[in-house]
Order: structure tokens, then C-alpha cells, then sequence
């Protein structure tokens, strides 16, 4: 029977997951994406990518060159920016598709190159880095190993957290609320307009005299350093860079993430985050649970298919939103970066 | 109308089915351990290991011991779950078979929830060293063995790649589907060759029916299946969703966009079937190279060749001299040109996907048959089909048969100097350079494309 210790069990992950790491990575990651896709229609598939550029800036720059933290997370932006440019020279030219092709081929090529044995001396291969952390240990706001805090709905409703993963909580979100105001800033400015009018008309910005490539690198960079952001977050909260961590389908999540939140709001990728991981926790949790007490029989589905599920929902939750509801929960259908063609 | 709706019923029906019916990564009920022993023979056959003798402990605690059969084939009855240590007697191994690493004679076998035979894998070569004519041969064979390799590959890519250069050109969709409608024909294909067509539709597994819709039917029948299949699947895409998109007007980046979710759907429902594991096909796996003087290669890849040559030489021929063939190329010209002066643009653009979605399923089959046959192996040529297309010139009707050849090549030839994992590294770079110098490709028209 489906007790209901279980469901507050499955609801209490749903809060976790909300409000915790794996949100507050994907609202930072979503928010680059946002600058890039919403703001100025780059279709830019690689955005994990720009994650592993900053995660192994920092893990490379303090395990390989010694460098101080600090400097580490310098070198990880450079990494970031690095990446960026070396997309969009060729493509930001071109048609919106070459990016996407590009992107999302670059990305998974850099995983690659991670995990290869030939590069094992800078980046230790699979395994990664590990003994970088403990400068972002030391800076860690609460120093016990895990905590819980309760809800106020339930008195079993909890969230419990390691001590790094408060880190990224803690930082990360104040993090994202200063990105949040930055990028409101940014887009009211002329430098802002000038990137919604190369998404609404390249010709016509062209025309009027700007340096349209100029202003889409600009774009593709400080979306892809905010992505680096999110990268070093992610592997602060577990202590380890490994090239696995960046698989192309986080790319998908968060495209699913903004395009639920709304395109070019400033709000909807940190909306988006906090909605889908609760939402997608609770139906995994659920699904679990029904497999495992065996309310739908192992012989169609059994808990490990769990995983393939989530890509699934995913899948057809981009689908649908693209076909029906393109603009997302906030978004404007007018201010949408999809031409008429 | 009624023939949409009795379709919609039909593939939901079949949907159902499939999903009523077992996963086929499920296994039978008898909990066991299991090893398979084969190793190359001086000729390069592999061949099964028979007679090699194995024990078996749990925790310190002896199970039971046995020995390979003649298929190569050890397998030992358990009672419970638990990681099973399977440790292997080298001394029992035949003449100048021997183990790759000498200390690693013991593996472990996992039986678990969901894992009913627990497998174990040992590396095994002849005395002679492995037998591979890459590795054995000087460097100039190795130069044309390789060569040789990446037109393999380029021919069954091109046959991925005219399916999505023609979606390209008629209609200015870049499907990101394309890979998992090879993947599909691949699996589709796997299923007719083992379980056949009761297997797919659960409804009927225990009828007892023959052949496609019993137990499974030789490679080349259920090629020919999954080839019809792919076609069906393209045409029903088209049909329940890109035609009710484009009359909605919804525009292409959003479609793209939809293409996009659509591969990671299809790809983990297929997932979700088959499991992650590599499979093989019944017929037509294992066969010793043949010796064409410098170079080498297998009857089954020979053929696949020739076959793809010659399907793709009917693909160009048909474009060219059929009236079907040139009212596509008119759509691909310029689409309102063509429609003005008569020509069925959404007939046209329903058969370029029914064409495309067959083309991919039969390049899907031939890649499993050059051992690929698993879920990501749509995802990872993705890239390789896209380099090519790009080099070739997206929307040219030969441009995807002359790109992807040339990005097999050279991607297999790139493993001279780069480290094996990284060739498709190559193919991107390929990609970047024809991009920033000539983006139309090689055959396309220099327009501005930006």
C-alpha cells in the first residue's frame, strides 16, 4: 500500500532537489542559456560544455598548476570564455543551426577528452580530480557534516544536506539572485536592446549599423561564463570533477528548464529550476516507489528503468512545450526567438 | 480521416503491446553464473574455448566448479543473489590459447534483483598475439586497412545522411531525429532476427506462429521488415507531427527544437526496450576475415557495401531520372516555384520522410552488423552524419554520399595520429574548418547561408 510516510518521504527528496545543489546549478546554467537563447537567440546545445570548462578550471588550476583558489576560479572563467569564442568564430555567422550542431557536438567532445587516457596528465582521465576542495571546504558556511532543517508544513516533511552541498545552496543561490539582478540590469541597458533586435531582425540591427558578430560573441561569452558558474558549483557540491558529470542531457534539462520557465524573463530560469526538479523528483519518487512495492509488475517496468523514464518525460515535455506552449509559464509569444521561417 | 484514425488505433494498440510484453533485457528464471569463452584463432576466427575449467566461490565458499562446453559456454546453477567470484584454470585452456593479463584469471559475476545470470568476461588471446590485421599489419596496410574501414563507414552514414540532407531540403527542417530512426531500424531489425514479430506486439507471443511472427526469421527477411518499418515510422511522423506542424505554423527553430526532444524520447523508449547492452545479431556475426591481398575484411562487410553502394546508386538514380525524384529536387530548389507550377509539395515531403526513415533503418542494420548494435549508437554517429552533411553541402542531393565517405575516411584514418577515442574529434574539426571557409560544403551553391 502506498503509506503515507512514503509520500512525505517522496515529497520531503521533492523539496531537496527544489531548493538544493542540482537546482541552484541548473538556474545559474539556465540563466547563461537564457542570455544566449532568450535574449539573443543563439542556439547554443552545449551548455554543459561551458560547465566543464569552468569545473576543470578549477579542479586543473588547483590540483595541476597549483594556483590559489581564487586564481583557479579566474582560470576556469578564462576556460569558459576560451570555449566560447572557439564556437562562435566559425558559426556565429551562419545560420542559427550550424551553433546547435556545433554546440552540442563540441561539448560532448570535450567529455571525451576528459575521460581519454592520452590526456590522463592534466585531467586524470575518468577518475578526475579529487584534492582540490578543501580551500572551498574551508569557506563552507556550515561546518557540520550534514544538516536537516524541517518544513513547516509536516513535522516528518525535512531537507538534509551535506555540509558542501549547504555551500552551494548557501552561496549558489545568493549567487543567483545577484546574476538575476545583473541580467535585469543588462537587458534594460542599450547593450541589452541591441541583443533583442539582432533576435527579432539581424538584417534590420545590421542595417542600422551594428556590429552584429561583435554583439553575439559578447552574448555567447558571458552566457558561457555564467555556465562555468554553474560547472564550478557542481562539482564544489561533490568534491570531484569527473568528465561524467557533463553528459549532453543536462544540455536537454535545461533547455527543458527555460523553455518551461519562459524564455527572456529574468525570473524564469530560477522559476523553471525550483518547478521542474520538484516536479520531476516527486514523479521519480513516485514511479519508484510503485515499482518497487509492485503496483505495476516487474514484468513491464522495474526500478532501475527509473533513469530511462526522466530522459522520456523530458523528451516529451520539450515536445509539447515547443508545439503548444513555446513562451512557458512567463514568457511573451511576441518576444520568442523564433523567426518566421 | 478514418484511415488516420484507424492508424492512430492500430499504433496504439501496438504501443500497448509492447509494453504489456517483457522488456527483452529480461532474462529467464533460473538464477546462474555464466562465462562464454572464445578466443581468435591463427586465422583470426574466433572461435569457442571449449573445455577450459572454472570454480566458483561466494564469499570465500566453494559453489561448484564445471567446464566450458563445445559452444564455449560455462554456466553453473546458484541459489541466491550475491557476487560470485568465477576464478578460471589457465592450465585447463587449449594449446596457444592463453589469458591477455596472466593475473587476471578471477572475475566477479553479480546475480541480483533484475540480473538473473550474472556474466563474467575473460580476455583471452593465441600465443601468436591477437590476431588483428590493423595491429599486425605495416603501416601502409595499416593506411589502406583503415581506408578501407572509413568507406565502410561512410557508405552506411551516407545512407543516415541522404534522409536528412532531403528533410533538409524540402522542407529547411534539421531533424536531430535522423540518428534515432537509425538506431530504430537497427533494433527493429534485431527484434524480427530473434524474437520475430510476437515479440513486438505482445498479444500474440504464445501463439505459437511462424517464422516473422513467432520466433524470429533470418537477417535478411527481417532486414527487409525493419527497412518497411523505418518507412512507416517516417511516414507516421510525418503524418501525426510535422504536418500538423507546419500547418500550425510553427516555425522551424521551434521544430528543430522538436526534432530534439523527439531523438531523446525515442532514444530512451528504446532504451527502455532493449536495455543498454551490446547485442548481436543471430546470423552473420561471427566470420573470419577474407584476404584480399593487402587488405582484409569480412564476407559480411563486403556485402554490406556493395549493398549500400548500390542502394545509394538507385537513390541517386531515382533522383535524377524519376518524375518523383525531380519534383523533389524542385521542392528543394525553391518550394513555392514548384508548388505554383503543380507539384504536390506536402505529397513530395510526406515521401522524402517514408524514403528517409527507410534509408536510415537499412544504414541502421548495416552499422549493427559492423558491430554496433546498441542504443547510443545513433547518438554518437549524430555527429559524423551532421560533419558529413555539412561537407557535403546540407540540402545537395549527392552531397551527403560525398561528405560522409569522406568524413569515414577520415576519421578512421585520423586514428594514425590520434588517440582512438578521440577520432570523432576529428570529424568536428573537419566540420569547423568547412564551415568557416565554405559552409555551402562541397557541392553546394555559395549563397548566403548566414
Amino acid at each position: 500500500m502506498l503509506l503515507a510516510t512514503d509520500i512525505i518521504s517522496v515529497l520531503s527528496q521533492g523539496f531537496t532537489q527544489a531548493l538544493g545543489p542540482e537546482a541552484v546549478v541548473f538556474a545559474i546554467a539556465a540563466i547563461g542559456l537564457n542570455i544566449h537563447f532568450g535574449y539573443t537567440g543563439l542556439l547554443n546545445f552545449g551548455q554543459v560544455g561551458f560547465m566543464l570548462m569552468g569545473a576543470y578550471g578549477i579542479g586543473v588550476g588547483i590540483v595541476i598548476l597549483s594556483l590559489n583558489h581564487w586564481v583557479a576560479i579566474a582560470f576556469g572563467i578564462l576556460l569558459a570564455a576560451g570555449f566560447a569564442f572557439l564556437l562562435g568564430a566559425p558559426t556565429l555567422k551562419l545560420r542559427a543551426d550550424y551553433l546547435a550542431i556545433v554546440t552540442i557536438a563540441a561539448a560532448e567532445i570535450l567529455r571525451l577528452i576528459g575521460r581519454s587516457n592520452s590526456m590522463d596528465k592534466i585531467t586524470r582521465g575518468a577518475e578526475g580530480l579529487n584534492e582540490w576542495s578543501q580551500p572551498f571546504q574551508d569557506m563552507a558556511p556550515i561546518q557540520s557534516t550534514t544538516k536537516s532543517i524541517p518544513l513547516l508544513l509536516h513535522e516528518d516533511l525535512q531537507i538534509t544536506w551535506t555540509k558542501m552541498q549547504w555551500f552551494v545552496v548557501i552561496y549558489g543561490w545568493i549567487a543567483v539572485a545577484l546574476l538575476v539582478v545583473l541580467v535585469y540590469f543588462l537587458m534594460k541597458s542599450p547593450w541589452g536592446r541591441v541583443l533583442k533586435s539582432i533576435r527579432e531582425d539581424e538584417d534590420a540591427a545590421r542595417a542600422l549599423g551594428k556590429n552584429v558578430f561583435r554583439f553575439k560573441m559578447q552574448a555567447l561569452v558571458l552566457g558561457g561564463i555564467i555556465g562555468g558558474f554553474a560547472g564550478m558549483f557542481q562539482v564544489i557540491g561533490k568534491g570531484t570533477v569527473q568528465p561524467d558529470t557533463f553528459v549532453p542531457q543536462i544540455t536537454f534539462l535545461m533547455w527543458t528548464i527555460l523553455i518551461l520557465g519562459g524564455a527572456a524573463r529574468v525570473f524564469s530560469p530560477v522559476v523553471g529550476a525550483i518547478i521542474f526538479w520538484f516536479l520531476l523528483t516527486v514523479a521519480e519518487g513516485l514511479l519508484t516507489m510503485l515499482a518497487e512495492t509492485e503496483w505495476i509488475p516487474t514484468s513491464i517496468f522495474r526500478s532501475t528503468q527509473v533513469g530511462d523514464f526522466r530522459f522520456m518525460f523530458v523528451g516529451l515535455s520539450l515536445m509539447l512545450l515547443m508545439i503548444f506552449r513555446p513562451q512557458g509559464i512567463f514568457g511573451d509569444r511576441e518576444e520568442m526567438a523564433l523567426d518566421d521561417r | 480521416m478514418r484511415t488516420k484514425a484507424t492508424l492512430l488505433v492500430l499504433l496504439f494498440l501496438t504501443l500497448i503491446g509492447s509494453i504489456a510484453v517483457p522488456a527483452f533485457a529480461q532474462e529467464d528464471e533460473t538464477l546462474g553464473v555464466e562465462v562464454k569463452l572464445s578466443a581468435k584463432d591463427g586465422e583470426g576466427v574466433r572461435q569457442p574455448v571449449v573445455g577450459a575449467h572454472f570454480d566458483v566461490t561466494l564469499d570465500g565458499e566453494t559453489i561448484g566448479s564445471g567446464e566450458t562446453d563445445a559452444d564455449g559456454v560455462f554456466f553453473l546453477e546458484v541459489d541466491g543473489f550475491g557476487n560470485y567470484e568465477i576464478t578460471l584454470d589457465p592450465a585447463s585452456l587449449p594449446e596457444g590459447v592463453t589469458l591477455t593479463n596472466p593475473d587476471r584469471n578471477v572475475a566477479t559475476a553479480k546475480v541480483e534483483e533484475g540480473r538473473n545470470r550474472g556474466r563474467a568476461l575473460f580476455a583471452l588471446e593465441t600465443v601468436e598475439g591477437a590476431a588483428n590485421d590493423v595491429a599486425n599489419a605495416s603501416s601502409q596496410n595499416k593506411f589502406l586497412q583503415l581506408t578501407l574501414d572509413g568507406t565502410k563507414l561512410g557508405l552506411f552514414l551516407a545512407m543516415g545522411a541522404i534522409g536528412l540532407n532531403l528533410i533538409y531540403g524540402t522542407t529547411g527542417l534539421t531533424s536531430f531525429a535522423h540518428s534515432e530512426m537509425i538506431v530504430f531500424g537497427m533494433l527493429t531489425a534485431y527484434m524480427f532476427n530473434y524474437y520475430g514479430l510476437a515479440a513486438g506486439i505482445g498479444l500474440f507471443a504464445d501463439w505459437g506462429l511462424p517464422g516473422p511472427f513467432g520466433s524470429g526469421v533470418n537477417l535478411i527477411f527481417a532486414g527487409i521488415l525493419a527497412t518497411i518499418a523505418g518507412g512507416l515510422l517516417g511516414w507516421c511522423l510525418d503524418v501525426f507531427l510535422f504536418a500538423p506542424m507546419r500547418r500550425m505554423g510553427v516555425s522551424l527553430i521551434a521544430q528543430m527544437i522538436v526534432t530534439i526532444g523527439l531523438s531523446l524520447l525515442m532514444r530512451y523508449f528504446l532504451k527502455f526496450l532493449f536495455g543498454g547492452d551490446q547485442r548481436f545479431f543471430k546470423d552473420y556475426t561471427a566470420q573470419s576475415n577474407i584476404d584480399l591481398g593487402i587488405v582484409g575484411t569480412t564476407p559480411k562487410d563486403l556485402i554490406s557495401m556493395l549493398i549500400s553502394l548500390l542502394v545509394l546508386g538507385l537513390v541517386g538514380l531515382a533522383l535524377v531520372r524519376t518524375r518523383m525524384g525531380k519534383a523533389m529536387r524542385a521542392v528543394s530548389d525553391n518550394r513555392d516555384l514548384a508548388e505554383s507550377s503543380g507539384i504536390d509539395v506536402q505529397r513530395v515531403i510526406r515521401l522524402v520522410w517514408v524514403a528517409g526513415g527507410a534509408l536510415a533503418a537499412l544504414g541502421g542494420i548495416m552499422l549493427g552488423l559492423s558491430d554496433n548494435l546498441n542504443w547510443l549508437t545513433g547518438f554518437r554517429n549524430l555527429l559524423l552524419i551532421f560533419a558529413g552533411v555539412t561537407l557535403g553541402g546540407l540540402g545537395t542531393a549527392y552531397g551527403a554520399l560525398v561528405g560522409c565517405l569522406i568524413v569515414g575516411i577520415g576519421v578512421q584514418l585520423s586514428t594514425l595520429i590520434i588517440p582512438a577515442e578521440l577520432k570523432n574529434a576529428g570529424a568536428l574539426l573537419v566540420m569547423v574548418i568547412v564551415l568557416m571557409f565554405r559552409p555551402q560544403g562541397i557541392l553546394g551553391k555559395a549563397e548566403r547561408i548566414g
